[in-house]
């Protein structure tokens, strides 16, 4: 076993900080704005009645009323109880957490972009434009496709436009009705059968066959004249590559089926692979994840959505189209699926994807996926030789840039599982890692990924930490099962938080919920 | 003060015996003694410990109730969980009475988990006495175990009863776990006949089902709510469904509106309930020249589809009714159990058996669909 760095110690400060809407007092406030003048109110009247007499609330709203230095005090110590992105190693796998460079950071901050509106004129915002059209140029090439649309806030969003071409794609030919089935793999995203669902579709799932691959003979026998398409992930959330997948899509192509590649992490194969070889009519790449821009649950985030040249046709509008010098939002669109989100999504991630791929140029992008792959196989090494760890499937093969590991055995042997690790980790200083998509294939998962960011110390340092956690389990599983003990928070029991009649997603749902 | 939760223990020190000596089974005196000259070794007591030291940490917050010797206390004292011993039994000669003693007093005592060391024999006992009305969970030592209600080893037993006692519904819920029955003279003799006996009400882990990341997610009762609905939406006019035995087919009866013979097999047509109960005899005079359509459900941990728990549906009735007419439904928490393992059909007859292998689609939910093998 390698020698590993000493585990430093940690503790997060602990603030027992209120709520917001329970700080501060009636009449309380942040900024004291100066009555208007009266010679200057008697011109231009009320402020209220610039406001529609309809659109006027009749109640205040029920704000927090609260002092500026203290309002600064509270969220600056909810930033030092988080483990942010930036403060720890975090390796969550599927999630690609890379280190987003400042340098583009700035450049969206910049008042140039930082005030554009979305529905100023074309002509004043060609500059952002060609970005739009630049970017879509590089997916492109990347990829092998014909035309991307940058709409989709979010992966699941891109999944769901997918969808929705789907059905278009069938309903031109009349077949919308019988082709009604859209085949996935257990491994594949879930947002891929979950999407397909929503948008209308039966799903069918393959479980992996015995080494771990998605099944093909399971695939052809899923494969009927229903068939609309496959929807998959590849590699998949094991990071085994499916090395057969232009057999896949040929089989869904003869049957009259799309062919969809979920690229949201696309880390392992930048460079090396492209969906149009692939077999693939359709992908989409989350710029948040593999293009550096930072994550956002449906707030910054970007996905990248992208298809061959006969289905352009039917992607959101509008798209950025170059007509001489000059670039247009083109809305006539007769075969477009419409909107999936206002305007032009989300634009800042946009730039920083393009400014990012602008500083590695094509042989960069591949030094990406490289070390990445480098990266989690260096790891492989050094977790197989930690206590409690079991591998998964394809076993003696490598794997790309991230694996489904399992901490089984140590369950077994110890009774402490993977969601006790998963709260003990943070004890360290480090975020928690992610176990796995549901359902739990692989028992007691966790599935690290360390993209190309990572340094070999980082990744030494986090296995340190991992080698302690599974030494304290077979020494004191106590310890582990009653973790956190030095992160802000402790154990919390799960339960109210599972029962809709205790759980509180808004402080009115809270007052409402405890009768208050 | 904290109200101590309450354990029973329940070992059937002889469950296991015959495996280790290439018996199957060790029901009945004359096999037992064939065992013990053989040289078998008692495997309950072992087993039990390694599911009770996984307990020891929650020692101050239960109270272990047990049978005398072999039959729980030595076990419960090898681990310090200084049990209170009722009932009587006679050192080295215990019975399946002494099971269902144990069991009964049990029930009577009201504990609020019934944890029992033993194979098939052993859930059948527990099961005739307490049925539904207590929380149960096996500890695996008998030589081929047909029945759900076990923990996948003893250290998950004892895991899995840590953390229902401890009170975290978050991860441990009760589900209804098929007790299957062996006749264990036919199993000696090569030939394999089980059926379902019963459901007893086990905890299980939600792991399969927990949206942490999605936060709030469908519970095992709403996916059975979605299976029965895709199961109704599609049905056909004028077509005969024989609906198979167990939890998940009685979806679709609920769904329906119709009363359903748990451990039996129904009728349906046109959505009117035309048969409780069915034989062999009577299904078949239902499908023979009409148009019929089968609906079964896995039996869990196992696989089963055909030939464990509903002999009624027999190779004649399969063959009428033709492979394409079979509709097999189960949740994914149940597919999960099986561990990757195919679906299994054992019809006795094998040709049909053959037939019947290759891929099919299992309904887990509302248009959705699984493929999973199924092999003879």
């Amino acid at each position: 076993m390698k020698d590993l760095p000493k585990v430093r110690e940690f503790h997060s400060p602990v603030w027992n900080e209120p709520i917001i809407m329970e700080m501060g007092r009636k009449g309380e406030r942040g900024i004291l704005i100066p009555e208007t003048e009266e010679e200057i109110k008697a011109i231009v009247g009320e402020a209220e009645s610039y406001i529609p007499e309809k659109m006027r609330r009749k109640d205040m709203p029920k704000l927090p009323e609260v002092g500026q230095p203290q309002v600064l005090r509270h969220f600056l110590h909810l930033s030092q109880m988080c483990l942010g992105m930036e403060t720890n190693i975090d390796a969550e796998g599927t999630a690609t957490m890379k280190y987003s460079p400042k340098v583009n950071e700035a450049l969206v901050r910049s008042p140039e972009m930082a005030e554009l509106h979305p529905l100023q004129d074309e002509d004043t915002v060609q500059g952002i434009l060609e970005i739009i059209h630049k970017l879509d140029l590089f997916l492109r090439e990347i990829s092998g496709l014909d035309q991307f649309t940058f709409q989709p806030p979010g992966g699941s969003m891109a999944t769901f436009t997918h969808a929705n071409v789907l059905r278009a794609y069938h309903a031109e030919k009349g077949e919308a009705e019988q082709r009604n089935e859209v085949v996935t793999t257990i491994f594949s995203h879930p947002c891929n059968a979950a999407t397909s669902a929503t948008a209308g579709f039966k799903v069918i799932t393959l479980m992996p066959a015995k080494d771990g691959y998605p099944d093909f003979d399971a695939l052809k026998a899923a494969i009927s004249e229903r068939t609309a398409g496959l929807m998959i992930t590849n590699p998949e959330d094991t990071g085994i590559y499916n090395p057969r997948i232009k057999e896949f899509t040929d089989v869904v192509h003869e049957a009259g089926g799309l062919c969809f590649y979920d690229q949201a992490n696309a880390n392992g194969i930048l460079g090396i692979t492209r969906a149009k070889e692939a077999g693939f009519d359709a992908c989409h790449f989350n710029l948040h994840k593999t293009f550096s821009s930072p994550h956002g649950s449906f707030g910054p985030g970007c996905a990248a959505y992208g298809v061959r040249k006969d289905l352009a046709k039917y992607l959101p509008k509008p798209v950025v189209t170059k007509h001489g010098d000059k670039y247009h939002l083109d809305y006539d669109r007769p075969d477009s699926i419409g909107k999936v989100r206002e305007f032009h999504g989300n634009i800042p991630a946009v730039s920083r994807a393009y400014s990012w791929i602008m500083s590695l140029g094509a042989e960069g992008l591949l030094e990406v996926a490289r070390t990445s792959v480098l990266n989690n196989n260096y790891l492989t090494k050094i977790l197989e030789e930690i206590k409690g760890t079991t591998r998964y499937y394809a076993q003696g093969q490598y794997r790309l840039e991230q694996e489904r590991w399992s901490w089984e055995k140590l369950t077994e042997e110890t009774g402490v599982g993977t969601q006790d690790i998963q709260r003990r980790v943070v004890d360290y200083g480090l975020q928690s890692f992610f176990m796995s998509h549901h359902p739990w294939i692989v028992p007691e998962p966790f599935t690290p990924e360390f993209c190309e960011s990572y340094s070999i110390d980082d990744i030494e340092y986090w296995c340190a930490v991992l080698q302690k956690i599974s030494d304290e389990a077979y020494s004191d599983p106590d310890l582990v099962k009653s973790s956190p003990h030095r992160s802000p928070i402790h154990l919390v029991k799960y339960e109210d938080t599972d029962n809709p009649d205790t759980w509180a997603i808004t402080w009115r749902a809270y007052l409402k919920k405890r009768g208050k | 003060m904290k109200t101590k939760k309450k354990l029973g223990l329940i070992v059937n020190p002889i469950a296991g015996m015959g495996g280790r000596v290439g018996l199957k089974g060790s029901d009945g005196p004359e096999i037992l003694e064939r065992a013990k000259e053989l040289g078998a070794r008692p495997e309950s007591s072992k087993r039990t410990i390694d599911a009770l030291k996984r307990l020891t940490h929650i020692r101050e917050d239960i109270e272990l109730v047990t049978y005398p010797h072999d039959m729980g206390e030595n076990e419960a004292m090898a681990c310090n969980l200084s049990p209170r011993v009722i009932g009587k039994i006679k050192k080295g000669k215990t019975s399946d009475q002494d099971t269902r003693n144990a069991a009964e007093e049990m029930l009577r005592g009201e504990v609020d988990l019934l944890l029992f060391t033993g194979g098939d024999g052993t859930a059948r006992d527990i099961y005739s006495v307490i049925g539904d009305k207590l929380p149960a969970l096996g500890i695996p030592s008998g030589v081929k175990i047909h029945s759900a209600v076990y923990g996948a080893s003893p250290g998950k037993a004892g895991e899995l009863a840590a953390l229902y006692l401890s009170g975290n519904t978050y991860e441990v819920r009760l589900t209804e776990a098929e007790v299957m029955d062996i006749d264990e003279q036919a199993f000696r003799e090569d030939r394999l006949s089980a059926r379902l006996f019963g459901f007893l009400k086990v905890p299980y882990v939600k792991r399969m089902l927990q949206c942490a990341k999605a936060g709030g997610c469908a519970g095992e009762q709403d996916a059975l709510n979605a299976i029965g609905a895709d199961v109704i939406n599609n049905m056909e006019a004028d077509c005969f469904y024989i609906i198979g035995t167990g939890t998940t087919t009685r979806a679709v009866m609920e769904a329906l509106d119709l009363n359903h013979t748990l451990l039996g097999v129904d009728a349906v047509f046109n959505g009117e309930l035309v048969g409780s109960d069915l034989n062999e005899a009577e299904l078949f005079e239902i499908v023979e020249g009409n148009k019929a359509k089968i609906v079964v459900g896995v039996i869990g941990s196992q696989g089963y589809i055909f030939g464990r728990g509903n002999q009624q549906i027999s190779a004649k009735v399969i063959n009428n009714v033709k492979k394409d007419n079979i509709i097999v439904v189960a949740t994914m928490e149940k597919i999960a159990t099986l561990g990757g393992a195919p679906l299994l059909v054992d019809t006795g007859d094998e040709k049909l058996d053959i037939d019947l292998s290759g891929y099919k689609q299992v309904i887990t939910g509302l248009g959705e669909r699984v493929m999973l093998k199924v092999e003879a």
